[in-house]
């Protein structure tokens, strides 16, 4: 789009008069930064209401999962691999950045594949990557966890805590919480799962939802067709991201995601267990299987005393409106794993609020 | 000549003088290099000013340059955005046993280069060899003296004032980070370590007190710079993106790793604050020098958002560019 058709609708969106006050929700972690950080969010008319959705996938991940990554390496001593964000959540009762700094050994990297490599390279250790993440993630680490099976690396596996986003809007509908009138859908996902996978939001909820991209202009349009479907009455699932995203998805990958991994029931943070949100590896991968292979007894999860992450996460509060938002949280010492995520909602207010 | 540095090359025996006269003193030049304790100095008129600073990186030789060209612009710089003109320089070299001398000497010539380019020269030095694994490589220290030119680029600042930056933003942090982390599509990247001395007080002699503030952009980048000016001020600064220089190859690496080149390092790059009457001349006369060819006005000091720094992005909408909270991560997705 041309620079000053962009200013353009930029105009009719601050100028935008709604028939009543709406909520929509952006589901995707990268798309909340994105509304902040290009201004769009910014320039939002008063009555309309942008809800953070829970598609952050640091901010999502259970306490337990690192409760178990943590007592994984205390009993077995293996060598962590993780993305970078990880490590700072604070879990039940320490930190990877904590056990990190106490001598375990926990390695960032930028690509599951640089954690088979170092698995390749250090046969006397065990590397475990720390595989989260939502469906964009999912196909590489399915790629490295086959590549690692084909070539026989035995002193590799992965720690799977990936998530479906699908099945957490179906359920956050279903809990009913918040009054959501539309969604702006995660381009990135939609490119893997297809935009036929979303129809659920019209057929079960009667929601309409756009599917967009990051660039201002995606996001401008984007909002402003989500407001016309809502204030029309007009039901669907609209692909604006049609560049890159199909009806279908991307076959090759969901294949893939099917040779390696089950559905299965996952749990989230701040809305618990929701059922076929996550990925299993399949049985006779076991062996692949840091959960399967190295035992643990674990301890009692808890969350972190005051943090409301949860009700963040269901959209229910916005972040300054948690009592430890800014104070006693910060991303210099963050409480909550949302403070934590470049794509966290508190990280995000907290970086860009005026 | 050994083809590793030894611990018997900072004893103070013969191998340390051979490396020093051989090596060390025959790069930087006899004829500048006083080998005495103290160098004696005669730096002319002026009010004196006087810097050091501590150069450490890995990996040690990166594309656009290494270790030692750093160590002598990043002090260079440190003097020029005084206002001051750089004169002598100091070489302090602390090295692990173990390393290569092939690389040492390359490290020296690209300093005895980068001290030509600049106009100084180093008058003394010292060196260290530290057990293996007590050093990474090699850490340079490099002090400097220069002298002020009858004008200061310490002014107050005012609202209207105009903010100015000598070319594109982020291209040594992002550079070093896509080096590190083995960046398959990091090409056309490369640092942007560079003198200013000559733009700068090519600037000043010119427009003098009309410059209000001058800063190199170095660790925490543009942003950090910025939030420093303007800590605990009754003013703000807006930077508007639009006409932010920035290479398409680092908003490329700063898009897959989640990166901002607002935040990230610069080795050649100076914020100039400057009044408005005079900013499209200063930027003109920048341009007439390689480090300034990129310039351009980014932003302007206002009153908006008091103790802060912010954007102006395409849209006009508008966002806080806060204080640097920690080192940036790449991120997951």
């Amino acid at each position: 789009m041309e620079k000053d058709q962009l200013i353009k609708y930029s105009k009719i969106l601050k100028d935008l008069k709604l028939k009543k006050p709406l909520n929509i929700m952006e589901v995707c972690g990268t798309h909340t930064v994105a509304f902040f950080h290009t201004g769009v969010k910014d320039i939002f008319p008063e009555e309309l209401n942008l809800i953070d959705g829970p598609g952050c996938p640091v901010c999502v991940t259970a306490n337990g999962y690192l409760d178990r990554a943590i007592e994984i390496e205390k009993k077995h001593k293996v060598v962590h691999a993780t993305f970078g964000d990880m490590i700072k959540v604070p879990a039940s009762y320490t930190s990877l950045q904590k056990i990190k700094s106490e001598g375990a050994r926990v390695e960032i990297v930028y690509s599951p594949m640089d954690a088979l490599e170092i698995a390749k390279k250090e046969k006397d250790k065990e590397v475990v990557f720390l595989s989260v993440g939502f469906e964009t993630t999912i196909p590489t680490e399915a790629v490295t966890l086959k590549r690692a099976i084909e070539e026989g690396v035995e002193n590799f596996s992965m720690l799977t805590g990936n998530k479906l986003t699908p099945p957490a809007v179906d359920a956050l509908l279903t809990l009913g919480e918040v009054k959501i009138d539309g969604f702006i859908l995660p381009g990135h996902v939609s490119i893997i799962t297809g935009s036929d996978r979303w129809k659920f939001l019209g057929e079960k909820y009667a929601k309409p939802s756009v599917i967009s991209g990051f660039e201002p202009k995606d996001l401008i349009m984007g909002t402003l067709r989500l407001v016309q479907l809502i204030e029309e009455g007009e039901i669907v699932t609209e692909n604006l991201y049609r560049e890159v995203v199909t009806e279908e998805g991307n076959s090759l990958a969901l294949d893939f995601i099917e040779e390696l991994y089950d559905v299965d029931d996952a749990k989230w943070r701040g809305i618990g267990v929701i059922p076929g949100s996550g990925l299993r590896l399949k049985d006779k991968f076991e062996s692949f299987d840091a959960e399967k292979k190295f035992p643990v007894e674990m301890p009692e999860e808890v969350e972190n005393k005051g943090c409301r992450c949860g009700e963040i996460l269901r959209g229910l509060i916005t972040p300054p409106e948690c009592p430890l938002f800014g104070t006693v949280c910060t991303p210099r010492e963050p409480v909550g794993a949302c403070m934590v995520s470049f794509e966290g909602s508190c990280s995000a207010y907290y970086k860009y609020r005026k | 000549m050994d083809k590793k540095i030894l611990l018997a090359h900072g004893n103070g025996g013969e191998l340390m003088g051979s490396l020093i006269s051989d090596l060390i003193v025959d790069i930087f030049g006899k004829e500048s290099v006083q080998l005495d304790d103290s160098a004696i100095v005669s730096p002319g008129e002026g009010q004196l000013v006087f810097t050091t600073d501590t150069y450490t990186i890995t990996p040690v030789f990166f594309e656009g340059g290494d270790i030692g060209k750093l160590a002598v612009n990043g002090t260079v710089n440190d003097l020029a955005v005084m206002g001051a003109e750089p004169k002598f320089l100091s070489c302090g070299l602390i090295l692990e046993e173990g390393f290569e001398i092939s690389s040492l000497k390359k490290i020296l010539k690209s300093m005895k280069e980068a001290i030509d380019y600049a106009g100084v020269k180093i008058v003394t030095g010292d060196t260290k060899v530290v057990d293996k694994g007590s050093a990474d490589k090699i850490f340079i220290n490099t002090s400097g003296i220069g002298i002020m030119r009858g004008y200061s680029f310490r002014n107050r600042i005012i609202p209207g004032d105009k903010v100015i930056v000598n070319g594109t933003i982020g291209d040594h942090g992002i550079s070093i980070m896509a080096e590190r982390s083995k960046l398959s599509f990091s090409e056309g990247l490369s640092s942007d370590s560079q003198p200013l001395n000559r733009m700068l007080l090519s600037i000043g002699d010119k427009f003098g007190e009309n410059v209000h503030f001058v800063r190199d952009a170095t660790r925490g980048g543009v942003a950090s710079v910025l939030n420093e000016v303007i800590a605990g001020k009754d003013f703000s600064i807006k930077l508007i993106e639009d006409k932010l220089p920035v290479k398409k190859e680092v908003t490329g690496v700063c898009e897959i790793l989640g990166l901002d080149p607002l935040y990230s390092a610069n080795e050649g790059k100076a914020i100039l604050i400057t009044s408005s009457e005079n900013a499209e001349n200063i930027v003109n006369e920048m341009k007439k020098f390689a480090e300034g060819e990129d310039a351009e006005v980014i932003g302007e000091v206002d009153t908006d958002f008091p103790g802060k720094v912010y954007i102006e992005t395409y849209i006009k909408g508008k966002r806080i560019l806060p204080p640097l909270q920690e080192d940036q991560l790449p991120r997951i997705c």
